[in-house]
């Protein structure tokens, strides 16, 4: 006990004595907690539109200027015709591009009906997307305004038939986020995204670093025992997580107002079960490289599955099976889960249990894996 | 004492570069064993087996009674290992250093200060100084430090000169002069061939093979050959022609001369004859005292 309490002490102060280490630790969760979330959004916005009005009529600048109010568009131009508009969509200056008939005013008196075209610039499949999905709905609005309006000029007769005719108008109600603000969805991943990153590369590199410098030779004559050395290097970094995670907590709230819906001792208690899982991964890593430059791939290519494949970004549910099959064995996966159960569906400790029981599965076979893999004489 | 007994270490697939082919020594108390050869003979692969860091495929290492393999721990805290870079703390001082290192072996500096007393006062003034920015002869003087703080038995040391100048190199091994008096075993390691001498007893060591062992002067004893000297300008050039006398059995660059092995009936003046042919006016050939260095050469 004496030899670990000493040697974490010695883990303390290389730490605080590194140039760069302790500055990175205070900047990264500000970065990413004050940065990240404003810039790391799907929801499309400034989408790029160009109007092509051949109608120039009352109705026609109606919904012209209806789309230039909306938060999503801006309004680019209005070009005389439909090449001008192709134009200027594959010169990158526009994002869409609506064409309203000539006959759009008649039509929508007349007839009661009209039809506008749409052309979408989809090489973002996301933004295509939305923003045709968000020009319907603007149109929809519109029409259903107009709707309104119009019948008033019509006879008392048809007015009535047209009030008997069936309307389906759906009125969402948004549950957990009732603003749909991003940030609240994404801020639980980043903080996950912290605790792996400290708790789980820091140490792996650290251990590394000492195979590099050729220290572990040193040490490895000595009496300390392996377990010994490596709980020296995961504790101080163990320390450090929670102190960041305890940080983010407090600033999320600070900031954004977002506190756990659930309990925020269920929020530290997940985070210390992933702890140990995550730095059992670290362990691994360090295990299999001899040198920084291995140890620094190997990481990123975690990194990557862990992130990509763990639902911090897109759903697991609409990746393709066997995505599905490698985010069931991700712990960054089941932690990003907990603590958005945690924060938005006001979860209790009893809700995450499964994900917590599959994240103490993982400590036991990373960790175990990591004694087995490990050779202290090669 | 050390007992090495026939201590084969193979590396790569279906072990194809043989780092050790059956080595066998024993080293007794209060000696200074040296081995000797140039850099891929094997030295670190032998000491790394006998400091307990790596098992060997075959063969024993007893080191003071106890298995390097099987008794590892006990190997441990008898021993003192300095490996062949410099490898302590860069981002801790001098004295957190040797602290670090006296206290994972349950002890103090001021415990066993009388053993490192010599070496330790001449790097004192800088105790508060960073590891990682003291000369290469500091450095040296430091890590002797921290592998001698937990008053070793045997001291095991893989190149401890190499990088360093030759003044600090000069007081590093007299350092070891009196670490043997008091009885330490000292195996070390070195591509010098002057520090050969140095030694009680030296190991030639070439390919995973001890080729001589034997007290520096026993070895010299048995140099069988006949040596000459020669000295000159353009010793490149020199050294070509040399090759191409028939009587010139061996030649290589020896410090600032040229070193060649020659036949009985070799005659100086005719090779100085030859020489002024090809241009060499101003050679001098002399015989010379076999060393250490030639003998390696010979075997």
């Amino acid at each position: 006990m004496r030899i670990l309490k000493f040697l974490i002490e010695k883990e303390f102060k290389q730490m605080f004595r590194n140039p760069l280490i302790p500055k990175m630790i205070v900047m990264y969760p500000i970065m990413v907690l004050l940065v990240f979330p404003w810039a790391v959004s799907f929801e499309i916005k400034n989408i790029r539109i160009d109007v092509v009005d051949h109608s120039k009529s009352t109705y026609s600048r109606r919904l012209t200027d209806k789309i230039a109010a909306s938060r999503y568009f801006i309004l680019n131009d209005i070009p005389p015709d439909y090449r001008t508009a192709m134009w200027n969509m594959e010169q990158g200056e526009t994002d869409m591009i609506l064409e309203i008939p000539t006959s759009f005013d008649v039509d929508l008196v007349k007839n009661r009906a009209s039809a506008v075209g749409m052309a979408v610039n989809s090489v973002n499949g996301t933004q295509g997307l939305l923003g045709s999905n968000y020009v319907t709905q603007i149109v929809n609005d519109f029409s259903s305004e107009l709707r309104s309006e119009l019948t008033h000029t019509l006879p008392a007769q048809s007015r009535a038939s047209m009030m008997r005719m069936p309307r389906i108008n759906i009125v969402p109600q948004y549950k957990f986020n009732p603003a749909l603000d991003y940030k609240s969805f994404m801020i639980p991943g980043f903080m996950v995204l912290l605790l792996t990153i400290i708790c789980g590369i820091l140490p792996a590199l650290n251990i590394v670093m000492e195979k590099e410098t050729g220290t572990i030779h040193q040490i490895n004559v000595t009496p300390v025992n392996r377990i010994g050395f490596i709980l020296a290097k995961l504790i101080p970094f163990w320390v450090v997580g929670l102190v960041v995670m305890i940080i983010s907590v407090s600033a999320a709230y600070l900031i954004y107002g977002l506190w756990p819906a659930g309990s925020v001792v269920a929020v530290l208690f997940s985070a210390i079960v992933f702890i140990f899982s995550i730095s059992g991964l670290g362990i691994i890593i360090s295990n299999y490289s001899e040198n920084m430059q291995q140890a620094s791939f190997l990481v990123m290519f975690f990194i990557l599955i862990l992130i990509l494949l763990g639902g911090m970004f897109t759903p697991v549910s609409s990746m393709p099976g066997w995505a599905q099959a490698i985010a069931s064995i991700n712990p960054f996966n089941y932690l990003t889960k907990t603590f958005r159960m945690l924060y938005l569906n006001g979860s209790t400790l009893a809700d995450v249990s499964g994900n917590l029981l599959m994240l103490a599965l993982f400590s036991v076979v990373l960790n175990g894996w990591a004694v087995v893999s490990y050779k202290k004489r090669g | 004492m050390i007992e090495v007994n026939k201590l084969c270490k193979s590396y790569g697939k279906q072990g194809k570069i043989n780092a050790l082919n059956g080595i066998s020594f024993t080293v007794d108390e209060g000696e200074i064993f040296g081995v000797i050869g140039p850099v891929g003979a094997g030295k670190s692969s032998l000491f790394r087996i006998m400091a307990s860091l790596l098992l060997p495929d075959s063969g024993t290492a007893i080191m003071n009674g106890h298995d390097a393999a099987k008794d590892y721990r006990k190997v441990r805290q008898i021993i003192g290992y300095m490996p062949e870079r410099f490898s302590l703390y860069q981002d801790l001082s001098v004295e957190e250093n040797l602290t670090f290192f006296a206290t994972l072996f349950n002890t103090s500096i001021e415990e066993n200060y009388h053993l490192i007393k010599d070496i330790y006062q001449q790097i004192e003034p800088f105790k508060k100084r960073r590891a990682g920015a003291l000369s290469g002869g500091m450095k040296q003087k430091l890590a002797l430090s921290c592998a001698l703080i937990h008053k070793p038995e045997i001291l095991i040391l893989d190149e401890p000169t190499t990088g360093v100048d030759p003044v600090s190199r000069k007081e590093f091994w007299d350092m070891l002069g009196r670490l043997k008096e008091q009885g330490i075993i000292i195996l070390v390691s070195t591509a010098y061939m002057d520090e050969a001498s140095r030694c009680d007893r030296i190991a030639l060591m070439r390919e995973g093979e001890f080729i001589a062992t034997d007290t520096p002067r026993g070895i010299i004893e048995n140099y069988r050959e006949i040596l000459w000297s020669v000295e000159g300008t353009r010793m490149s050039a020199l050294l070509t022609a040399l090759r191409g006398y028939p009587e010139v059995k061996t030649s290589f660059a020896f410090g600032d001369k040229h070193h060649i092995t020659v036949d009985e009936s070799f005659q100086p003046d005719a090779l100085r004859h030859f020489l002024a042919d090809k241009g060499f006016h101003d050679v001098r050939v002399e015989l010379a005292e076999p060393t250490v260095e030639d003998c390696f050469m010979a075997m």
